[in-house]
């Protein structure tokens, strides 16, 4: 039950330098690996920086020409889009928060070069969502899904709205009131979040979170998230975020006192485990002491069998036979974490009846 | 230097061997394609219409293939279907087991215009004489590929019957040449045409009708290096009983048209619409209405070079 190396993406990712020795045979499966990694751009952005990226396979390099413009796009369509919602959330007076790969793009922080971002994610106060919701509506944004459980499922149990998608652009929004859902294990309180933003430079009404929110909520989305193809690339975002907060005046204590105050050290935790494992993240040594769970070491053995696995893009030549089995217990954790056992059955229920009854032939 | 070998250089039982194993490794220029499938009839459809490109050594670990595509068989209840693979992706839903062939050719094109955003792509015919290149943009049923055919057996040398490659910094297309798809009455009209030609599985009752492809003339093939750039860019529309009518496009007009057979485009935001607009500048537009092959073929023998 060995896992096949996965030594050509880390070094495309972290020793760009080397790809000019590649040979074509190499170069073959590190494509693919990268293309279902979502990575194909933010490798050909970071071999541009080596300095290497005219001495790539000519054949290899289409593609990672082809990713980029693709990036480089969504990052316009990204940056027009943002001006939409400013414009329709301005006369609120309501702070909006850009998450994720929004926050990332519009800042162009450490985790943009080469990121692709479809959809945009916002923050705001709860309190506030019910008039950014309608002012949202007035301005095209309706709401993507009709099912009334559905609806009820997220309003009442999730941190966020149901997708939100502009009537004339097709894009998507998802609007958050909170990080993580109010039913789950941790509750990080949005109102410290909030209270911490960073203005966004010529934006006036949006703002960002602060780099160490940043990377705590970075870390408490991928480890609650049940659906991990995107894994890596959520691992790549959180490598990115911590090297530029190591170069921080006391950027490491500063993140470990942030995951204490906002309850998310066990998040941090295992971005930090799994980042190193994976990515070689310099993490010190004291801070995965400070946070190392009091757990049996079975049970780490057996968390790592997990998300070693599920962490992975999802392609063949990166499997191994418990992969299957390992993604699918990631996804029974994480709604372990989302939810309270009885509350939990009651929804898994629900979509197993509701599967049921949907016709399984496409079109 | 001895020539490279040829697909047709592999016996059919190594043929269909290497398909449903390893894979079977083809330059189909500018790409090379790594394709799997135990089908019977995609070997076939191999076999025949990709006789004369080049057969790439196999091993995957020393080989760059572009893309690595499958056409498997599966079973949907007691009917047999079969589903076309990206490397381990499905981006469309099953189809006939009998369509297997023409699966893989709407997959490979799948795959060029998803995944190749270096070039500016057109969903247009793309032909070649005098070193400059006609566009034949169209949507299905103006009788495109039918004229595709027809010119490339008339000696004009394809480039693609399905997308044009435009080159954004040359502004030259890039030859793709690979098997020309016909549908209904375009099978007969080109068997009539040309009774010599070569064709490849016949696909009945498929999504577009029935469809069969035609093999690329040696010399698309032969010349596949050479780019070359626009001079013409022809909308044609088949009206049955019409006589030839042609009427110059205004560029605007020509330009709105290609905007909308683009692909992609978009993807290169102001430098696309920039390219697209070099094309129309370039060319000479036309609208051609037809109905006899014969006569619209001419008009194409006729066309000048702008500014020649």
């Amino acid at each position: 039950m060995s896992l096949p190396p996965m030594t050509l993406l880390f070094q495309a990712l972290r020793e760009p330098q080397g790809l000019p020795l590649l040979a074509p045979g190499d170069w073959d499966l590190l494509i693919r690996q990268a293309r279902s990694a979502d990575l194909l751009a933010c490798i050909a952005e970071r071999s541009s920086k080596a300095g290497v990226w005219h001495a790539l396979l000519p054949a290899a390099r289409e593609h990672l020409i082809s990713a980029r413009q693709l990036a480089q796009r969504q990052h316009v369509e990204l940056r027009h889009e943002i001006r939409h919602i400013e414009r329709a959330l301005a006369p609120l007076g309501v702070p909006v928060v850009l998450l994720k790969g929004a926050a990332y793009v519009a800042q162009g922080n450490a985790a943009a070069p080469g990121r692709m971002v479809a959809d945009v994610d916002i923050l705001v106060p709860r309190e506030r969502l019910a008039s950014v919701e309608s002012a949202l509506m007035m301005a095209g944004w309706v709401s993507t899904n009709r099912d009334a459980y559905d609806q009820r499922y997220y309003r009442q149990w999730m941190h966020e709205i149901p997708p939100l998608r502009h009537i004339e652009r097709g894009t998507v929004l998802d609007l958050h009131h909170a990080i993580l859902p109010p039913t789950g294990r941790f509750r990080p309180d949005p109102a410290l979040l909030l209270a911490a933003v960073e203005p966004l430079p010529g934006e006036p009404t949006l703002c960002v979170l602060s780099l160490t929110d940043q990377v705590l909520h970075s870390a408490a989305h991928l480890f609650h998230e049940g659906e991990l193809a995107m894994g890596l690339r959520g691992l790549v975002d959180l490598d990115a975020l911590l090297r530029d907060n190591a170069q921080r005046p006391d950027g490491w204590d500063k993140l470990l006192a942030r995951a204490h105050a906002l309850d998310l050290q066990w998040p941090l935790f295992q971005a930090l485990r799994y980042t190193q494992m994976m990515l070689s993240t310099p993490v010190p040594e004291r801070l995965a002491q400070a946070l190392a769970p009091r757990l049996p070491r079975w049970r780490l053995r057996w968390l790592d069998a997990l998300y070693l696995r599920a962490l992975r893009p999802v392609h063949a030549s990166l499997d191994d036979t418990w992969t299957p089995a390992a993604r699918f217990l990631v996804y029974l954790r994480s709604h372990w974490m989302r939810m309270p056992p009885g509350l939990l059955a009651q929804h898994l229920l629900r979509k197993l009846l509701s599967a049921r009854r949907v016709d399984p032939s496409p079109p | 230097m001895s020539a490279p070998p040829q697909l047709a250089s592999l016996s059919r039982p190594a043929l269909r061997a290497r398909l449903a194993g390893e894979g079977l490794c083809l330059r189909l220029p500018p790409f090379v394609v790594r394709i799997r499938s135990p089908i019977p009839v995609v070997a076939e459809g191999l076999a025949t219409l990709y006789a004369a490109h080049e057969l790439l050594p196999s091993p995957a670990d020393e080989q760059f293939a572009d893309f690595h595509v499958a056409v498997l068989p599966r079973w949907r209840g007691v009917k047999r279907v079969c589903v076309f693979q990206m490397d381990g992706t499905q981006p469309f839903t099953p189809l006939a087991v009998g369509e297997a062939f023409a699966l893989l050719e709407w997959g490979m094109n799948w795959c060029v215009t998803s995944h190749s955003h270096r070039l500016l792509i057109i969903h247009s015919a793309v032909l070649e004489k005098l070193g400059h290149v006609v566009i034949l943009p169209a949507p299905p049923g103006s009788g495109k590929s039918t004229l595709c055919a027809a010119l490339m057996l008339r000696g004009w040398r394809l480039l693609s019957d399905e997308m044009a490659l435009l080159d954004p910094e040359t502004g030259r297309v890039v030859p793709s040449p690979r098997p020309v798809s016909l549908k209904n009455r375009s099978i007969d009209v080109i068997r009539q045409f040309d009774p010599t030609v070569v064709m490849g599985p016949v696909a009945h009752d498929t999504l577009k009708g029935t469809v069969a492809h035609l093999r690329v003339s040696p010399r698309s093939l032969s010349e596949s290096a050479v780019t070359a750039p626009p001079a013409w860019v022809v909308f044609p529309q088949y009206e049955a009983g019409a006589g030839l009518q042609v009427s110059e496009r205004p560029r605007a007009q020509a330009l709105v048209a290609l905007a909308a057979n683009s692909f992609n485009h978009h993807v290169h935001g102001r430098a696309g619409f920039d390219a697209l607009a070099q094309v129309v500048e370039r060319s000479d537009c036309y609208n051609l209405h037809y109905s006899d092959l014969p006569a619209a073929l001419d008009w194409f023998d006729a066309l000048k070079v702008p500014g020649a």
